[in-house]
């Protein structure tokens, strides 16, 4: 670069006059450090513009003192304000931290408590759950059975008409011969009086020979109304009747509520 | 050099280097206020003002700014332009045109008084009124190249040379 050309240009006059980008302003600084001749014409011409504007100044010569009083704080005092300043936003924002900690672990807690006792209540579900399972199993497993057994093909079925006491009664006997066992369905009787059974009697006709096959124990919570009884009398008809609790030796043939005869 | 020593301190917020810059410029800056708001104690008023500015901006300053006085120069200017333009100026005849130094020069008995026009003749012999005025525009208002070229009615590129004369020969006189 030629130097002399560069003091030429009139550049450096506008650089005095602030009349220069900051990018501008920083390249002539840096020209400056390493050509000592710009620098002395940059002092040069501040020198002829602070000259010229001495000659407007006012008489009276500025004062120091009374700018001095003015400025915001003296050093000393400056200093130790910022540095005050400093650890109260420092002391401030650790204790907001603290806080928020605090309330954070608190939240936490409360979460974890609360997804414990919801796992809590999940898990007991589960138990009912799995028990219902259970108990279906156990249920679909006798219906299996039940209808297997109905289905046998050594099966006579009897069904059972409702009589004067209870024309709306019905029954049916499942007879198993070669088992000699009889499943007696009775969905179709009333629930019985307090103190009273239901009692299932083998009928021979000629003559009328009742036996005793049995009572029907737990009526009302029984949910199928389907009860299993021996039977290895060579019967001619089924009969069921109200009976006092524990059962008769011979039937209260006034409280007959179904009868049906074995077809031969 | 030990100005930019000083400044430096300044920046750190050092006291007595603020003082011993004042004490290099506040006269020359309360010279450039006063050709703004042409009153000694207005001038003062905003002198002080302005070195208060400068103090409480000292961090503010680098050298991207240019020079110290520079970048003083540049705070006074604003500070004297708003104090005219401020309500309590505006029915002042004052304006902003760069007529301070021409106007003294025209009317050499002027009462002022106060100003150097003695140190100001010898400074200014031999320019012509078009080179103090580019000078005051640039130097003392504030304009752009591009305002002084349109105010003086020359192209922008003659605004950097003709400036360069002028200020070769104000140095020429300040030599003498």
């Amino acid at each position: 670069m030629d130097v002399n050309e560069y003091i030429a240009s009139g550049i450096l006059e506008l650089y005095v006059a602030g009349q220069l980008s900051e990018k501008e302003n920083s390249e002539v600084y840096t020209l400056a450090m390493e050509h000592p001749e710009i620098a002395a014409e940059i002092e040069s011409i501040e020198a002829a513009v602070l000259d010229l504007a001495r000659t407007a100044a006012p008489s009276q010569k500025p004062e120091f003192e009374s700018l001095k009083n003015r400025l915001p704080l003296q050093e000393d005092t400056k200093v130790v304000t910022i540095a005050k300043k400093d650890t109260n936003w420092t002391a401030y924002l650790g204790w907001a931290a603290s806080l928020l900690l605090a309330l954070g672990l608190f939240w936490v807690y409360n979460q974890n408590s609360e997804l414990k006792s919801r796992i809590e209540v999940a898990n007991q579900e589960n138990r009912k759950l799995e028990q219902q399972i259970a108990e279906s199993d156990t249920s679909l497993e006798k219906s299996r059975t039940l209808l297997q057994t109905i289905r046998d093909k050594d099966i006579t079925v009897v069904p059972l008409g409702g009589q004067k006491v209870s024309p709306e009664s019905y029954a049916k006997a499942y007879w198993n011969k070669k088992e000699q066992k009889v499943f007696i369905d009775a969905q179709g009787l009333p629930d019985p009086p307090d103190g009273m059974v239901y009692q299932v009697w083998s009928l021979k006709v000629d003559p009328l020979t009742p036996t005793s096959m049995g009572i029907l124990e737990d009526f009302v919570s029984d949910d199928n109304k389907v009860f299993a009884l021996a039977n290895p009398n060579d019967s001619e008809a089924f009969g069921i009747t109200l009976e006092p609790a524990g059962g008769s030796v011979s039937p209260n043939l006034e409280q007959l509520y179904a009868l049906g005869a074995v077809s031969s | 050099m030990q100005l930019e020593a000083l400044v430096e301190r300044f920046r750190q917020k050092d006291v007595s280097a603020f003082e011993k810059l004042y004490d290099m410029y506040a006269v020359n800056i309360s010279g450039a206020i006063n050709t703004i708001v042409r009153d000694e104690d207005l001038a003062q008023e905003i002198c002080q003002d302005v070195f208060l500015k400068v103090w409480n901006k000292a961090e503010h300053y680098n050298s991207s700014k240019g020079r110290f006085f520079t970048w003083v120069l540049n705070i006074a200017r604003n500070a004297a332009i708003d104090k005219v333009r401020s309500k309590s100026h505006k029915n002042s005849k004052k304006n902003l045109s760069a007529d301070y130094f021409v106007g003294i020069l025209a009317y050499e008995e002027s009462s002022e008084g106060t100003i150097d026009t003695d140190r100001l003749k010898r400074l200014v012999k031999g320019l012509k009124a078009k080179c103090i005025e580019i000078i005051e525009m640039l130097y003392f208002r504030g304009y752009t190249q591009k305002e002084a070229a349109e105010e003086l009615e020359i192209p922008v590129g003659t605004v950097k040379t003709r400036n360069r004369s002028c200020i070769s020969q104000l140095r020429e006189n300040l030599n003498l």
